[in-house]
Protein backbone atom coordinates (compact mmCIF):
# COMPACT_ATOMS: atom_id res chain seq x y z
CA UNK A 1 0.00 0.00 0.00
CA UNK A 2 2.72 2.64 0.72
CA UNK A 3 1.97 4.97 -2.13
CA UNK A 4 4.81 5.89 -4.43
CA UNK A 5 3.28 9.24 -5.36
CA UNK A 6 3.87 10.96 -2.05
CA UNK A 7 3.49 14.72 -2.02
CA UNK A 8 4.78 16.25 1.20
CA UNK A 9 2.64 18.99 2.74
CA UNK A 10 3.97 22.52 2.30
CA UNK A 11 5.96 24.14 5.08
CA UNK A 12 3.57 27.07 5.09
CA UNK A 13 0.61 24.80 5.68
CA UNK A 14 2.31 23.14 8.64
CA UNK A 15 3.31 26.54 10.00
CA UNK A 16 -0.37 27.47 9.79
CA UNK A 17 -1.29 24.37 11.79
CA UNK A 18 1.25 25.20 14.50
CA UNK A 19 -0.13 28.73 14.66
CA UNK A 20 -3.70 27.47 14.86
CA UNK A 21 -2.78 25.27 17.80
CA UNK A 22 -1.35 28.23 19.70
CA UNK A 23 -4.24 30.51 18.77
CA UNK A 24 -6.65 27.85 19.99
CA UNK A 25 -4.85 27.54 23.33
CA UNK A 26 -4.26 31.29 23.70
CA UNK A 27 -7.85 32.27 22.96
CA UNK A 28 -9.04 30.09 25.80
CA UNK A 29 -6.58 31.77 28.14
CA UNK A 30 -6.92 35.31 26.80
CA UNK A 31 -8.62 36.83 29.88
CA UNK A 32 -5.93 35.46 32.20
CA UNK A 33 -3.28 36.57 29.77
CA UNK A 34 -4.63 40.11 29.70
CA UNK A 35 -4.91 40.32 33.45
CA UNK A 36 -1.40 38.98 33.90
CA UNK A 37 0.20 41.40 31.49
CA UNK A 38 -1.90 44.57 31.66
CA UNK A 39 -3.16 44.83 35.21
CA UNK A 40 0.12 46.01 36.68
CA UNK A 41 0.71 48.73 34.05
CA UNK A 42 -2.88 49.91 34.41
CA UNK A 43 -2.59 50.16 38.19
CA UNK A 44 0.52 52.19 37.61
CA UNK A 45 -1.44 54.49 35.36
CA UNK A 46 -4.15 54.94 37.98
CA UNK A 47 -1.63 55.95 40.64
CA UNK A 48 0.92 57.94 38.65
CA UNK A 49 -1.19 59.16 35.75
CA UNK A 50 -4.38 59.95 37.64
CA UNK A 51 -4.05 60.15 41.44
CA UNK A 52 -0.65 61.81 41.91
CA UNK A 53 -1.23 64.57 39.31
CA UNK A 54 -4.53 65.41 40.99
CA UNK A 55 -2.84 65.50 44.38
CA UNK A 56 -0.27 67.82 42.91
CA UNK A 57 2.71 65.58 43.66
CA UNK A 58 3.65 65.31 40.00
CA UNK A 59 3.13 67.82 37.22
CA UNK A 60 0.30 67.42 34.76
CA UNK A 61 2.88 66.92 32.04
CA UNK A 62 4.08 63.69 33.60
CA UNK A 63 1.26 61.79 31.95
CA UNK A 64 2.72 62.49 28.53
CA UNK A 65 6.03 60.92 29.57
CA UNK A 66 4.33 58.03 31.33
CA UNK A 67 1.86 56.86 28.71
CA UNK A 68 4.33 55.68 26.02
CA UNK A 69 6.40 53.99 28.71
CA UNK A 70 3.41 52.10 30.06
CA UNK A 71 2.55 50.86 26.56
CA UNK A 72 6.15 49.71 26.21
CA UNK A 73 6.05 47.85 29.53
CA UNK A 74 2.79 46.07 28.72
CA UNK A 75 3.83 44.94 25.31
CA UNK A 76 7.28 43.77 26.35
CA UNK A 77 5.96 42.01 29.43
CA UNK A 78 3.34 40.15 27.42
CA UNK A 79 5.75 39.23 24.64
CA UNK A 80 8.42 37.88 26.94
CA UNK A 81 5.90 35.92 29.03
CA UNK A 82 3.90 34.53 26.16
CA UNK A 83 7.01 32.82 24.82
CA UNK A 84 8.94 32.01 28.00
CA UNK A 85 6.11 30.47 30.04
CA UNK A 86 4.88 27.99 27.37
CA UNK A 87 8.51 27.01 26.73
CA UNK A 88 8.88 26.04 30.38
CA UNK A 89 5.81 23.84 30.14
CA UNK A 90 6.77 22.44 26.74
CA UNK A 91 10.21 21.40 27.91
CA UNK A 92 8.98 20.32 31.33
CA UNK A 93 9.04 16.82 32.71
CA UNK A 94 6.81 15.27 30.05
CA UNK A 95 8.25 17.29 27.17
CA UNK A 96 4.91 18.14 25.63
CA UNK A 97 6.59 19.82 22.70
CA UNK A 98 7.65 16.44 21.30
CA UNK A 99 4.51 16.11 19.19
CA UNK A 100 5.36 19.37 17.43
CA UNK A 101 9.04 18.54 17.11
CA UNK A 102 7.94 15.56 15.01
CA UNK A 103 6.29 17.87 12.47
CA UNK A 104 8.03 17.62 9.11
CA UNK A 105 9.49 21.12 9.14
CA UNK A 106 12.92 22.44 10.13
CA UNK A 107 13.09 22.57 13.91
CA UNK A 108 13.69 26.31 14.06
CA UNK A 109 10.32 26.93 12.46
CA UNK A 110 8.72 25.61 15.66
CA UNK A 111 10.63 28.26 17.62
CA UNK A 112 9.88 30.92 15.02
CA UNK A 113 6.17 30.19 15.31
CA UNK A 114 6.41 30.88 19.05
CA UNK A 115 8.01 34.23 18.25
CA UNK A 116 5.15 35.10 15.91
CA UNK A 117 2.71 34.28 18.71
CA UNK A 118 4.73 36.42 21.11
CA UNK A 119 4.62 39.39 18.74
CA UNK A 120 0.89 38.94 18.27
CA UNK A 121 0.29 38.93 22.01
CA UNK A 122 2.47 42.02 22.42
CA UNK A 123 0.31 43.77 19.84
CA UNK A 124 -2.86 42.74 21.64
CA UNK A 125 -1.55 44.01 24.97
CA UNK A 126 -0.55 47.36 23.44
CA UNK A 127 -3.93 47.68 21.75
CA UNK A 128 -5.73 47.06 25.04
CA UNK A 129 -3.60 49.28 27.26
CA UNK A 130 -3.34 52.33 25.00
CA UNK A 131 -7.05 53.27 24.95
CA UNK A 132 -7.55 52.32 28.60
CA UNK A 133 -4.59 54.41 29.72
CA UNK A 134 -5.80 57.36 27.71
CA UNK A 135 -9.24 56.96 29.28
CA UNK A 136 -7.91 56.91 32.82
CA UNK A 137 -5.45 59.75 32.38
CA UNK A 138 -7.69 62.10 30.46
CA UNK A 139 -6.51 64.30 27.58
CA UNK A 140 -2.77 64.52 27.02
CA UNK A 141 -1.68 67.57 25.02
CA UNK A 142 1.37 66.15 23.30
CA UNK A 143 -0.31 62.87 22.35
CA UNK A 144 -0.92 62.47 18.65
CA UNK A 145 -2.36 59.69 16.60
CA UNK A 146 -0.76 61.07 13.46
CA UNK A 147 2.09 58.56 13.40
CA UNK A 148 0.25 55.26 13.40
CA UNK A 149 2.86 53.61 11.21
CA UNK A 150 5.84 54.36 13.48
CA UNK A 151 3.75 53.26 16.47
CA UNK A 152 3.03 49.95 14.75
CA UNK A 153 6.67 49.55 13.71
CA UNK A 154 7.99 50.15 17.23
CA UNK A 155 5.35 47.84 18.68
CA UNK A 156 6.27 45.01 16.32
CA UNK A 157 10.01 45.50 16.71
CA UNK A 158 9.76 45.77 20.49
CA UNK A 159 7.51 42.70 20.67
CA UNK A 160 9.95 40.81 18.43
CA UNK A 161 12.96 41.69 20.57
CA UNK A 162 11.18 40.63 23.74
CA UNK A 163 9.64 37.49 22.25
CA UNK A 164 13.13 36.38 21.34
CA UNK A 165 14.32 37.25 24.82
CA UNK A 166 11.45 35.07 26.07
CA UNK A 167 12.68 32.22 23.87
CA UNK A 168 16.13 32.54 25.40
CA UNK A 169 14.84 32.79 28.96
CA UNK A 170 12.29 30.01 28.59
CA UNK A 171 14.81 27.53 27.21
CA UNK A 172 18.03 28.50 29.00
CA UNK A 173 16.74 28.83 32.53
CA UNK A 174 15.79 25.81 34.52
CA UNK A 175 12.07 25.76 35.29
CA UNK A 176 12.42 26.07 39.07
CA UNK A 177 14.19 29.38 38.59
CA UNK A 178 11.87 31.01 36.07
CA UNK A 179 9.98 32.88 38.82
CA UNK A 180 13.25 34.10 40.27
CA UNK A 181 14.33 35.16 36.80
CA UNK A 182 11.31 37.38 36.42
CA UNK A 183 12.09 39.14 39.68
CA UNK A 184 15.82 39.41 39.09
CA UNK A 185 15.89 40.26 35.39
CA UNK A 186 12.49 41.52 34.32
CA UNK A 187 11.68 43.71 37.32
CA UNK A 188 14.93 45.75 37.22
CA UNK A 189 14.57 45.95 33.47
CA UNK A 190 11.21 47.62 33.89
CA UNK A 191 12.38 50.07 36.54
CA UNK A 192 15.54 51.01 34.68
CA UNK A 193 13.90 50.88 31.27
CA UNK A 194 13.00 54.57 30.95
CA UNK A 195 9.36 53.53 31.05
CA UNK A 196 8.39 55.79 33.95
CA UNK A 197 10.65 58.68 32.95
CA UNK A 198 12.16 59.83 29.65
CA UNK A 199 15.75 58.89 28.85
CA UNK A 200 16.52 62.59 28.51
CA UNK A 201 15.69 63.02 32.18
CA UNK A 202 18.59 60.75 33.15
CA UNK A 203 20.88 63.66 32.33
CA UNK A 204 20.59 64.24 36.05
CA UNK A 205 22.61 61.05 36.62
CA UNK A 206 24.95 60.78 33.59
CA UNK A 207 26.48 57.40 34.54
CA UNK A 208 22.98 55.98 34.65
CA UNK A 209 22.09 57.52 31.31
CA UNK A 210 24.68 55.38 29.53
CA UNK A 211 24.37 52.30 31.74
CA UNK A 212 20.68 51.85 30.88
CA UNK A 213 21.51 51.59 27.18
CA UNK A 214 22.08 47.85 27.62
CA UNK A 215 18.42 47.58 28.59
CA UNK A 216 16.23 46.71 25.59
CA UNK A 217 13.16 48.26 27.17
CA UNK A 218 14.78 51.71 26.88
CA UNK A 219 14.50 51.56 23.11
CA UNK A 220 10.89 50.43 23.10
CA UNK A 221 9.87 53.15 25.57
CA UNK A 222 11.82 55.87 23.77
CA UNK A 223 10.54 54.65 20.41
CA UNK A 224 6.99 54.89 21.73
CA UNK A 225 7.70 58.43 22.88
CA UNK A 226 9.03 59.30 19.45
CA UNK A 227 5.92 57.89 17.80
CA UNK A 228 3.18 58.90 20.25
CA UNK A 229 4.46 62.21 21.65
CA UNK A 230 6.98 63.37 19.02
CA UNK A 231 6.93 66.95 20.37
CA UNK A 232 8.51 65.84 23.66
CA UNK A 233 12.19 64.87 24.07
CA UNK A 234 12.96 61.33 22.90
CA UNK A 235 15.72 59.24 21.41
CA UNK A 236 16.06 59.37 17.63
CA UNK A 237 13.74 56.86 15.99
CA UNK A 238 16.53 55.71 13.73
CA UNK A 239 18.69 54.80 16.71
CA UNK A 240 15.74 53.04 18.31
CA UNK A 241 14.95 50.97 15.24
CA UNK A 242 18.62 50.11 14.75
CA UNK A 243 19.02 49.01 18.37
CA UNK A 244 15.84 46.91 18.32
CA UNK A 245 16.85 45.17 15.09
CA UNK A 246 20.28 44.35 16.53
CA UNK A 247 18.80 43.12 19.82
CA UNK A 248 16.20 41.00 18.03
CA UNK A 249 18.97 39.39 16.00
CA UNK A 250 21.11 38.82 19.06
CA UNK A 251 18.32 37.28 21.14
CA UNK A 252 17.20 35.10 18.22
CA UNK A 253 20.73 33.79 17.71
CA UNK A 254 21.15 32.96 21.39
CA UNK A 255 17.55 31.82 21.82
CA UNK A 256 17.49 29.41 18.90
CA UNK A 257 20.79 27.89 19.98
CA UNK A 258 19.40 27.31 23.43
CA UNK A 259 16.13 25.98 21.97
CA UNK A 260 17.94 23.48 19.77
CA UNK A 261 20.06 22.33 22.68
CA UNK A 262 16.91 21.59 24.64
CA UNK A 263 15.02 20.09 21.73
CA UNK A 264 17.67 17.65 20.51
CA UNK A 265 19.59 15.38 22.87
CA UNK B 1 19.69 -6.86 0.69
CA UNK B 2 18.18 -4.81 -2.15
CA UNK B 3 17.04 -1.36 -1.15
CA UNK B 4 13.33 -1.39 -0.48
CA UNK B 5 11.49 1.96 -0.44
CA UNK B 6 10.90 2.31 3.28
CA UNK B 7 14.02 0.59 4.52
CA UNK B 8 15.95 1.67 7.58
CA UNK B 9 19.71 1.56 7.78
CA UNK B 10 22.29 2.39 10.37
CA UNK B 11 26.03 2.15 9.87
CA UNK B 12 28.56 2.30 12.70
CA UNK B 13 26.01 4.34 14.62
CA UNK B 14 27.44 5.68 17.85
CA UNK B 15 25.92 7.82 20.57
CA UNK B 16 27.71 9.26 23.54
CA UNK B 17 25.75 11.30 26.07
CA UNK B 18 27.72 13.82 28.11
CA UNK B 19 28.33 12.81 31.71
CA UNK B 20 25.47 13.89 33.97
CA UNK B 21 26.02 17.21 35.69
CA UNK B 22 29.19 17.83 33.70
CA UNK B 23 30.46 21.19 34.88
CA UNK B 24 33.81 22.81 34.97
CA UNK B 25 35.54 22.33 38.29
CA UNK B 26 33.27 19.43 39.18
CA UNK B 27 34.72 15.95 39.42
CA UNK B 28 34.88 14.52 35.90
CA UNK B 29 32.55 11.58 35.48
CA UNK B 30 32.85 9.42 32.36
CA UNK B 31 30.54 10.10 29.41
CA UNK B 32 27.79 7.56 28.79
CA UNK B 33 28.26 5.48 25.66
CA UNK B 34 24.71 4.48 24.75
CA UNK B 35 25.46 3.01 21.32
CA UNK B 36 28.74 1.43 20.26
CA UNK B 37 28.77 1.33 16.46
CA UNK B 38 25.39 -0.14 15.61
CA UNK B 39 24.90 -1.69 12.15
CA UNK B 40 21.30 -2.50 11.39
CA UNK B 41 19.20 -2.93 8.28
CA UNK B 42 15.43 -3.23 8.33
CA UNK B 43 13.67 -3.93 5.05
CA UNK B 44 10.71 -1.90 3.84
CA UNK B 45 7.47 -3.46 5.07
CA UNK B 46 9.25 -5.49 7.71
CA UNK B 47 7.95 -5.97 11.25
CA UNK B 48 11.11 -5.63 13.31
CA UNK B 49 11.62 -6.08 17.03
CA UNK B 50 14.29 -4.59 19.25
CA UNK B 51 14.95 -6.44 22.49
CA UNK B 52 17.32 -5.65 25.29
CA UNK B 53 17.56 -5.05 29.02
CA UNK B 54 17.18 -1.58 30.57
CA UNK B 55 19.80 0.82 29.29
CA UNK B 56 20.64 -1.33 26.25
CA UNK B 57 20.22 1.61 23.90
CA UNK B 58 16.83 0.81 22.37
CA UNK B 59 15.27 4.21 23.02
CA UNK B 60 18.45 5.92 21.86
CA UNK B 61 18.34 3.97 18.60
CA UNK B 62 14.71 4.94 18.04
CA UNK B 63 15.51 8.52 19.07
CA UNK B 64 18.17 8.78 16.37
CA UNK B 65 15.99 7.16 13.71
CA UNK B 66 13.14 9.54 14.52
CA UNK B 67 15.49 12.59 14.35
CA UNK B 68 15.03 13.34 18.05
CA UNK B 69 18.54 12.36 19.15
CA UNK B 70 21.70 13.53 17.42
CA UNK B 71 24.12 10.70 16.60
CA UNK B 72 27.69 11.24 17.79
CA UNK B 73 29.08 9.48 14.71
CA UNK B 74 28.03 7.00 12.07
CA UNK B 75 25.06 7.24 9.76
CA UNK B 76 21.37 6.40 9.81
CA UNK B 77 18.65 6.72 7.24
CA UNK B 78 14.93 6.10 6.93
CA UNK B 79 13.46 5.48 3.48
CA UNK B 80 16.70 6.67 1.95
CA UNK B 81 16.67 10.00 3.81
CA UNK B 82 19.56 10.72 6.16
CA UNK B 83 18.36 11.46 9.70
CA UNK B 84 20.78 14.35 10.17
CA UNK B 85 21.02 16.06 6.78
CA UNK B 86 17.48 15.34 5.61
CA UNK B 87 15.50 15.24 8.84
CA UNK B 88 12.38 16.80 7.37
CA UNK B 89 12.05 14.03 4.77
CA UNK B 90 12.45 11.46 7.54
CA UNK B 91 9.77 13.07 9.69
CA UNK B 92 7.34 13.13 6.75
CA UNK B 93 7.33 9.34 6.73
CA UNK B 94 7.27 8.35 10.38
CA UNK B 95 4.91 7.91 13.30
CA UNK B 96 6.28 7.54 16.81
CA UNK B 97 4.95 6.05 20.04
CA UNK B 98 7.30 7.31 22.76
CA UNK B 99 8.32 5.23 25.75
CA UNK B 100 6.80 7.80 28.11
CA UNK B 101 3.47 9.40 27.14
CA UNK B 102 3.97 13.06 26.22
CA UNK B 103 0.55 14.35 25.17
CA UNK B 104 -0.06 18.05 24.60
CA UNK B 105 -1.70 18.87 27.92
CA UNK B 106 -3.18 22.12 26.68
CA UNK B 107 -5.40 20.16 24.30
CA UNK B 108 -8.07 17.55 24.94
CA UNK B 109 -7.83 13.98 23.66
CA UNK B 110 -9.43 14.53 20.26
CA UNK B 111 -7.58 17.82 19.71
CA UNK B 112 -4.30 16.03 20.41
CA UNK B 113 -5.02 13.81 17.43
CA UNK B 114 -6.52 16.38 15.07
CA UNK B 115 -3.73 18.90 15.64
CA UNK B 116 -1.02 16.27 15.33
CA UNK B 117 -2.53 15.28 11.99
CA UNK B 118 -2.56 18.95 10.98
CA UNK B 119 1.20 19.14 11.65
CA UNK B 120 1.45 16.58 8.85
CA UNK B 121 -0.87 18.42 6.52
CA UNK B 122 -3.93 16.21 7.06
CA UNK B 123 -7.20 18.10 6.59
CA UNK B 124 -9.31 18.58 9.69
CA UNK B 125 -12.35 16.63 8.45
CA UNK B 126 -10.20 13.64 7.48
CA UNK B 127 -8.35 13.80 10.78
CA UNK B 128 -11.57 13.99 12.81
CA UNK B 129 -12.89 10.87 11.10
CA UNK B 130 -9.66 8.96 11.65
CA UNK B 131 -9.43 10.12 15.25
CA UNK B 132 -12.88 8.79 16.05
CA UNK B 133 -12.07 5.44 14.44
CA UNK B 134 -8.71 5.08 16.19
CA UNK B 135 -10.08 6.04 19.61
CA UNK B 136 -12.84 3.46 19.15
CA UNK B 137 -10.39 0.80 18.07
CA UNK B 138 -8.27 1.47 21.12
CA UNK B 139 -11.23 1.42 23.46
CA UNK B 140 -11.26 5.08 24.45
CA UNK B 141 -13.90 6.24 21.98
CA UNK B 142 -15.89 7.85 24.80
CA UNK B 143 -12.94 9.90 26.08
CA UNK B 144 -12.53 12.20 23.09
CA UNK B 145 -13.53 15.33 24.99
CA UNK B 146 -11.57 14.48 28.14
CA UNK B 147 -8.55 16.46 29.22
CA UNK B 148 -5.44 14.33 28.89
CA UNK B 149 -4.73 14.77 32.60
CA UNK B 150 -7.98 12.93 33.27
CA UNK B 151 -6.81 9.83 31.43
CA UNK B 152 -5.25 6.91 33.26
CA UNK B 153 -1.67 5.95 32.40
CA UNK B 154 -2.80 3.16 30.10
CA UNK B 155 -5.34 5.42 28.41
CA UNK B 156 -2.63 8.00 27.77
CA UNK B 157 -0.53 5.26 26.24
CA UNK B 158 -3.43 4.40 23.93
CA UNK B 159 -3.70 8.05 22.96
CA UNK B 160 0.00 7.99 22.05
CA UNK B 161 -0.64 5.00 19.78
CA UNK B 162 -3.54 6.75 18.09
CA UNK B 163 -1.40 9.88 17.66
CA UNK B 164 1.39 7.92 15.99
CA UNK B 165 -1.06 6.51 13.43
CA UNK B 166 -3.37 9.46 12.74
CA UNK B 167 -1.34 10.72 9.77
CA UNK B 168 -0.97 7.20 8.34
CA UNK B 169 2.83 7.09 8.32
CA UNK B 170 4.67 4.52 6.24
CA UNK B 171 7.24 3.78 8.92
CA UNK B 172 6.07 3.32 12.51
CA UNK B 173 8.25 3.31 15.61
CA UNK B 174 6.86 2.00 18.88
CA UNK B 175 8.95 2.17 22.04
CA UNK B 176 7.51 -0.34 24.50
CA UNK B 177 3.97 0.41 23.36
CA UNK B 178 2.29 -2.28 25.45
CA UNK B 179 3.75 -1.31 28.82
CA UNK B 180 0.88 -0.35 31.10
CA UNK B 181 -1.81 -1.68 28.77
CA UNK B 182 -4.35 -4.18 30.06
CA UNK B 183 -4.61 -7.49 28.13
CA UNK B 184 -7.58 -6.29 26.12
CA UNK B 185 -5.85 -3.11 24.95
CA UNK B 186 -2.70 -5.09 24.24
CA UNK B 187 -4.59 -7.43 21.94
CA UNK B 188 -6.30 -4.49 20.27
CA UNK B 189 -2.87 -3.01 19.56
CA UNK B 190 -1.59 -6.32 18.23
CA UNK B 191 -4.54 -6.46 15.82
CA UNK B 192 -3.87 -2.92 14.68
CA UNK B 193 -0.19 -3.64 14.17
CA UNK B 194 -0.87 -6.82 12.21
CA UNK B 195 -3.20 -4.89 9.95
CA UNK B 196 -0.65 -2.12 9.40
CA UNK B 197 1.95 -4.76 8.63
CA UNK B 198 -0.39 -6.39 6.14
CA UNK B 199 -0.75 -3.00 4.45
CA UNK B 200 2.99 -3.05 3.86
CA UNK B 201 4.11 -0.53 6.44
CA UNK B 202 7.46 -0.82 8.16
CA UNK B 203 7.18 -1.34 11.90
CA UNK B 204 9.94 -1.15 14.48
CA UNK B 205 8.97 -2.01 18.00
CA UNK B 206 10.86 -2.39 21.24
CA UNK B 207 9.44 -4.61 23.91
CA UNK B 208 10.30 -6.47 27.06
CA UNK B 209 7.69 -9.13 26.37
CA UNK B 210 9.18 -12.13 24.62
CA UNK B 211 5.81 -13.57 23.78
CA UNK B 212 4.88 -10.35 22.01
CA UNK B 213 8.13 -10.24 20.07
CA UNK B 214 7.77 -13.90 19.14
CA UNK B 215 4.20 -13.50 17.92
CA UNK B 216 4.50 -10.28 15.97
CA UNK B 217 7.99 -9.68 14.70
CA UNK B 218 9.50 -11.13 11.56
CA UNK B 219 13.01 -10.44 12.77
CA UNK B 220 14.42 -9.59 16.15
CA UNK B 221 17.56 -7.82 17.24
CA UNK B 222 18.81 -8.47 20.73
CA UNK B 223 21.02 -5.70 22.03
CA UNK B 224 22.84 -4.94 25.24
CA UNK B 225 25.14 -2.12 26.30
CA UNK B 226 24.83 -0.41 22.93
CA UNK B 227 25.80 -3.52 20.97
CA UNK B 228 23.94 -5.92 18.74
CA UNK B 229 24.18 -9.42 20.23
CA UNK B 230 21.96 -11.38 17.87
CA UNK B 231 19.72 -10.73 14.91
CA UNK B 232 17.45 -13.27 13.25
CA UNK B 233 13.91 -14.54 12.93
CA UNK B 234 12.33 -15.62 16.21
CA UNK B 235 12.38 -19.23 14.95
CA UNK B 236 16.09 -19.17 14.19
CA UNK B 237 16.90 -17.42 17.43
CA UNK B 238 15.08 -20.06 19.43
CA UNK B 239 17.14 -22.84 17.87
CA UNK B 240 20.21 -20.91 18.96
CA UNK B 241 19.12 -20.95 22.57
CA UNK B 242 21.85 -22.81 24.42
CA UNK B 243 21.57 -26.52 25.16
CA UNK B 244 18.09 -27.33 26.26
CA UNK B 245 16.16 -26.31 29.30
CA UNK B 246 17.28 -23.60 31.68
CA UNK B 247 17.18 -24.61 35.33
CA UNK B 248 17.63 -21.74 37.75
CA UNK B 249 18.33 -22.49 41.40
CA UNK B 250 18.27 -19.79 44.00
CA UNK B 251 20.70 -20.82 46.76
CA UNK B 252 21.13 -19.48 50.25
CA UNK B 253 24.61 -18.16 49.47
CA UNK B 254 27.22 -17.78 46.76
CA UNK B 255 26.72 -20.23 43.91
CA UNK B 256 30.28 -20.36 42.50
CA UNK B 257 31.38 -23.61 44.07
CA UNK B 258 28.09 -25.35 43.33
CA UNK B 259 28.41 -24.26 39.70
CA UNK B 260 31.80 -25.94 39.24
CA UNK B 261 30.39 -29.16 40.66
CA UNK B 262 27.25 -28.98 38.56
CA UNK B 263 29.31 -28.78 35.37
CA UNK B 264 30.58 -32.31 36.04
CA UNK B 265 27.08 -33.78 36.02
CA UNK B 266 26.06 -35.79 32.98
CA UNK B 267 23.64 -33.90 30.69
CA UNK B 268 24.64 -30.43 31.87
CA UNK B 269 25.81 -28.29 28.99
CA UNK B 270 26.67 -25.26 31.07
CA UNK B 271 26.39 -23.99 34.63
CA UNK B 272 26.97 -20.37 35.55
CA UNK B 273 26.82 -18.72 38.95
CA UNK B 274 25.47 -15.22 39.39
CA UNK B 275 25.53 -14.25 43.03
CA UNK B 276 23.38 -16.79 44.77
CA UNK B 277 21.68 -17.85 41.54
CA UNK B 278 22.90 -20.93 39.72
CA UNK B 279 21.91 -21.17 36.05
CA UNK B 280 22.19 -24.59 34.50
CA UNK B 281 21.38 -25.54 30.91
CA UNK B 282 20.57 -29.21 30.54
CA UNK B 283 19.04 -31.49 27.91
CA UNK B 284 16.84 -33.32 30.35
CA UNK B 285 15.78 -30.37 32.44
CA UNK B 286 13.45 -31.52 35.20
CA UNK B 287 15.04 -34.94 35.70
CA UNK B 288 18.24 -33.26 36.77
CA UNK B 289 16.73 -31.37 39.66
CA UNK B 290 17.36 -33.96 42.43
CA UNK B 291 20.99 -34.25 41.32
CA UNK B 292 21.39 -30.46 41.32
CA UNK B 293 19.93 -30.15 44.82
CA UNK B 294 22.35 -32.82 46.04
CA UNK B 295 25.24 -31.05 44.33
CA UNK B 296 24.37 -27.78 46.04
CA UNK B 297 24.07 -29.63 49.34
CA UNK B 298 27.59 -30.97 48.95
CA UNK B 299 28.78 -27.39 48.91
CA UNK B 300 26.75 -26.66 52.02
CA UNK B 301 24.04 -24.72 50.16
CA UNK B 302 20.31 -25.08 50.55
CA UNK B 303 18.06 -24.49 47.57
CA UNK B 304 15.48 -21.80 48.18
CA UNK B 305 13.72 -21.74 44.83
CA UNK B 306 13.81 -23.54 41.51
CA UNK B 307 12.63 -22.30 38.15
CA UNK B 308 12.47 -24.23 34.87
CA UNK B 309 12.31 -22.60 31.42
CA UNK B 310 12.11 -24.60 28.19
CA UNK B 311 14.30 -23.38 25.31
CA UNK B 312 12.86 -20.06 24.20
CA UNK B 313 13.74 -16.52 23.32
CA UNK B 314 13.80 -15.94 27.04
CA UNK B 315 16.56 -18.48 27.66
CA UNK B 316 18.54 -17.15 24.71
CA UNK B 317 18.15 -13.62 26.00
CA UNK B 318 19.39 -14.60 29.43
CA UNK B 319 22.35 -16.51 28.04
CA UNK B 320 23.28 -13.54 25.84
CA UNK B 321 22.82 -10.72 28.31
CA UNK B 322 23.12 -12.49 31.66
CA UNK B 323 19.92 -10.75 32.64
CA UNK B 324 16.26 -11.50 32.78
CA UNK B 325 13.86 -9.27 30.95
CA UNK B 326 11.44 -8.51 33.75
N1 LIG C 1 19.23 12.09 27.62
C1 LIG C 1 20.17 11.29 28.15
N2 LIG C 1 21.24 11.83 28.79
C2 LIG C 1 22.18 11.04 29.31
N3 LIG C 1 22.19 9.72 29.24
C3 LIG C 1 21.17 9.11 28.62
C4 LIG C 1 20.11 9.86 28.04
N4 LIG C 1 19.23 9.00 27.49
C5 LIG C 1 19.73 7.76 27.71
N5 LIG C 1 20.90 7.82 28.39
C6 LIG C 1 21.74 6.67 28.77
O1 LIG C 1 22.01 5.91 27.61
C7 LIG C 1 21.92 4.52 27.88
C8 LIG C 1 20.91 3.90 26.94
O2 LIG C 1 19.62 4.39 27.26
P1 LIG C 1 18.32 4.02 26.44
O3 LIG C 1 17.22 4.88 26.95
O4 LIG C 1 18.60 4.08 25.00
O5 LIG C 1 18.07 2.50 26.89
P2 LIG C 1 16.83 1.53 26.62
O6 LIG C 1 17.38 0.33 25.95
O7 LIG C 1 15.74 2.25 25.94
O8 LIG C 1 16.41 1.15 28.10
P3 LIG C 1 14.96 0.87 28.74
O9 LIG C 1 14.62 -0.54 28.50
O10 LIG C 1 15.18 1.14 30.18
O11 LIG C 1 14.00 1.83 28.13
C9 LIG C 1 21.58 4.40 29.34
O12 LIG C 1 22.78 4.15 30.04
C10 LIG C 1 21.02 5.73 29.72
O13 LIG C 1 21.36 6.05 31.05
MG1 LIG D 1 13.86 2.76 26.45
Amino acid sequence: MPSTSFTPPSTLRIFGALLRRDLHVTRRELPYFLVRTTLQPLLFIVVFGYLLPRMGFVGRGYGAALLPGIIAVSLTLSSVQSVALPMVQDFGFTREIEDRLLAPVPMRLIAFEKIVMGVLQGLIAAAVVLPMARLIMGPIDALTGAHALPVLLITILGAAAFSNLGLLMGTAINPQQIGLMFSVVVAPMIFFGCAYYPWQGLQAVPAMKYAVLVNPLVYVAEGMRGALTPALPHMSLLAVVGALVVLTGLFWTLGIRSFERRALS
Amino acid sequence: MPDTPDAIRTAALRKVYPAPGARRGAEQRPDIVALVGLDLTVGGGEFFGLLGPNGAGKTTTIGILTTRVKPTSGAASVAGADVVTNEVAVRQRIGVVPQRPNPDRSLNVRENLVFHAAYFGVARSVAARRAAALLDQLGIGDRGDAKVDQLSGGQQQRLMIARALIHEPRVIFLDEPTVGLDPQARHALWDILRELHAQGRTIIMTTHYMEEADRLCERLAIMDQGRLLALDTPQQLKTRAPGGTLVELVLDGDATAAASRARELAGVSSAEPQGSVLRVYADRGGELIPALIRTAGLEGRDVRDIHLSPPSLETLFISLTGRKLD
